[in-house]
């Protein structure tokens, strides 16, 4: 990066405030690395949404986050009436405080909407290779935040203090006494209690105020430095770098500002359509962005008859559920809390797993097509049982899906060296 | 460490030397932050025992009370029911009670100090749901025609017996847990101390 030339002031009033801001702070430089002189490829489309659709999400959510701390109160004792006080607290939001329904909804329906965008730009990443050389460390990250944001939403779901919130952090919480030896500790060290209880809620709490709030930004400034300094990838996965003109601006990218910021105003209103749909019309999204146990209070010496993870988790749960068989003398519980941490964890390894010369799947052959499609299928089928009761049946079709799951990685390596790819062009293709 | 000419190895060392102690007092002073998680003083005296009136438990029932936060049953089993845990040994993972989710008193075919009395706690030992009640016995039940009575676990479909004894290849690895008991009168139980505290 060459030493960015500093504003020089063009007389006006305005212009002098900007060469002595300038002078003390590198704004020309951020400004021209990061928007009007960082060249994207001119090839983005329909997928290239959803990062700058993730980011829209996590300011909501820090908004109206920020607003219902003005008002929730994470206190597990009763009141007077015999409701605990952080129940309490998220019914006065949604009944007294002025306009605290509209706030809260935006909040509810921003979790699920932050998993379905960051899904979706994960998604993007696996069909044009996003994770390849050399953009692995933007990939790592990516992992980083989605983990970042797993415990976030799991931290923030018991707050509301409903049945689910209890039930649901109990289960989760015990998946670290699986863990030989310190496992039991281990739970009660992060519970603070021997069961789910006021000690939890407060540091839950915490910890979901302080994720959200300084860590993932933290972690998504991260993912962009490194993104601009490698530059995006793009739908053909060839990289525009590698074709400038006379003044070292690659003849296939155009400024990010304002080509690209004024394309994302198009996704961010489409997006905002169908958030304020579901915000409106649907905030409980049909039972699955606000489970219905969840409008009951907790309740230590009951669990509901049917639990379930909100939709978002449950492709790991029914992993988690799908190991039902002990061996190499180790128990089944103990597999479950394995295989779900991998199916997590298992990602971070996808730049080395994929051997394959090109980045694109439109240049890809046939076996990695087959691979990625059978993938989703069968993430989607594990979400889909993990809503569910378990039954034998459905135990069987989950196992099924858990080794295609664990599959797709695990034989990447043979089959995308294996796979016949087509030539990739010159340049990007439109 | 290489230590050529163009380092100064008294300075190298000096500070390497501060480095090791910097990084220990960073580790020392993340222990009492660490340490906090742990469960406080008043939730550690809060496990005191809980005094319970069973005289009008009717056969064939259970109740549930809150010790330590975590739900107990006391199930006054029929002599039907005890006559039914006899036969389920070949389908239990541990009929003989050989792992510790017992104190010693409870260590028999019953699970318990008086056989028509069972005291357990209500929290599934694979992830801690709380197994709901399924007393009634066949097809009624809704499991399986041969169904003896017992309870399933709502979360992971883990089954256990009227003696909290889990089955064969389910989720939950173990038994349910009895926790320590004794008997006051014949109507009372005092749960969480047994007559080594009393």
């Amino acid at each position: 990066m060459a030493a960015a030339e500093k504003y020089k002031s063009d007389g006006t009033r305005m212009g002098n405030l900007l060469e002595w801001l300038d002078a003390r702070f590198p704004l020309m430089a951020l400004w021209n690395d990061h928007l009007a002189k960082y060249y994207a490829p001119k090839n983005f489309n329909f997928w290239y949404f959803f990062g700058s659709l993730a980011l829209l999400v996590l300011v909501i959510q820090i908004v109206t986050g920020v607003f219902l701390v003005m008002h929730y109160k994470p206190d597990a004792s009763l009141n007077a009436n015999g409701v605990p006080v952080a129940f309490a607290s998220v019914e006065y939001i949604m009944r007294d405080v002025p306009w605290g329904w509209l706030i809260r909804y935006m909040h509810s329906t921003g979790a699920s909407a932050f998993f379905i965008v960051v899904y979706l730009h994960m998604f993007r990443a696996l069909l044009y290779g996003s994770y390849q050389k050399p953009r692995e460390l933007i990939w790592i990250v990516g992992v980083l935040i989605f983990l970042v944001l797993m415990a976030t939403a799991f931290f923030g779901y018991l707050l509301p203090w409903g049945q689910m919130s209890y039930w649901g952090a109990q289960v989760i919480v015990n998946l670290f006494s699986a863990i030989p030896f310190i496992g039991p500790d281990l739970a009660v060290w992060i519970r603070g209690d021997y069961v789910v209880g006021d000690a939890t809620l407060n540091r839950f709490f915490s910890l979901h105020y302080l994720l959200p709030v300084l860590i993932l930004p933290a972690l998504v400034m991260i993912h962009l430095i490194a993104l601009h300094e490698v530059g995006s990838n793009n739908p053909d996965g060839i990289e525009i770098k590698k074709k400038k003109d006379e003044n070292g601006k690659p003849l296939d990218g155009i400024p990010f500002h304002p080509y690209y910021t004024v394309k994302d105003i198009v996704g961010v209103i489409a997006f905002l359509f169908f958030f304020a749909i579901v915000v409106f019309f649907m905030p409980e999204g049909g039972g699955y962005f606000l489970e219905a146990n969840n409008f009951y209070p907790a309740d230590p010496l009951k669990t509901p008859p049917h639990i379930a993870p909100v939709w978002y988790f449950t492709p790991f749960y029914s992993i988690l559920r799908a190991n039902t068989i002990n061996f190499f003398w180790i128990d089944a519980k103990l597999w479950g809390v394995i295989f779900m941490g991998l199916g997590v964890v298992i990602f971070f390894f996808l730049p080395w797993l994929d051997k394959s010369p090109v980045k694109s799947i439109r240049y890809r052959g046939p076996l990695y097509k087959t691979a990625l499609t059978i993938f989703v299928i069968s993430f989607i089928i594990l979400g889909y049982l993990g809503i569910l009761p378990p039954t034998p049946g459905r135990t069987l079709v989950s196992q099924i899906c858990t080794i295609l799951y664990f599959a797709f990685f695990l034989l990447m390596p043979i089959y995308t060296s294996l796979d016949k790819c087509k030539p990739e062009p010159e340049r990007v293709t439109g | 460490m290489s230590c050529d000419h163009s380092v100064d190895c008294g300075r190298r060392r000096l500070l390497v030397a501060t480095s090791v102690a910097g990084g220990v007092a960073g580790i020392a002073a993340a222990i009492p932050f660490v340490a906090s998680f742990a469960p406080s003083e008043r939730a550690k005296s809060a496990g005191a025992p809980v005094e319970v009136d069973i005289s009008k438990l009717a056969p064939g029932e259970m109740m549930t009370v809150e010790w330590r936060g975590k739900p107990v049953w006391i199930i006054h089993r029929t002599k039907e029911m005890l006559e039914g845990l006899e036969k389920l040994a070949d389908k239990l993972a541990d009929p003989d009670s050989k792992r510790p989710q017992q104190p010693d008193y409870a260590k028999n075919p019953y699970r318990s100090i008086k056989p028509e009395y069972m005291v357990a706690i209500g929290i599934c030992t694979h992830l801690g749901c709380s197994p709901t009640e399924k007393f009634k016995a066949g097809a009624e039940s809704g499991i399986d025609p041969s169904w003896p009575g017992g309870f399933l676990c709502p979360c992971h479909g883990s089954m256990f017996d009227l003696a909290g004894r889990v089955y064969k290849n389910m989720p939950a690895p173990d038994n349910l847990e009895v926790p320590p008991h004794v008997y006051l009168s014949d109507a009372k139980i005092l749960i969480g101390e047994d007559k080594k505290g009393a």
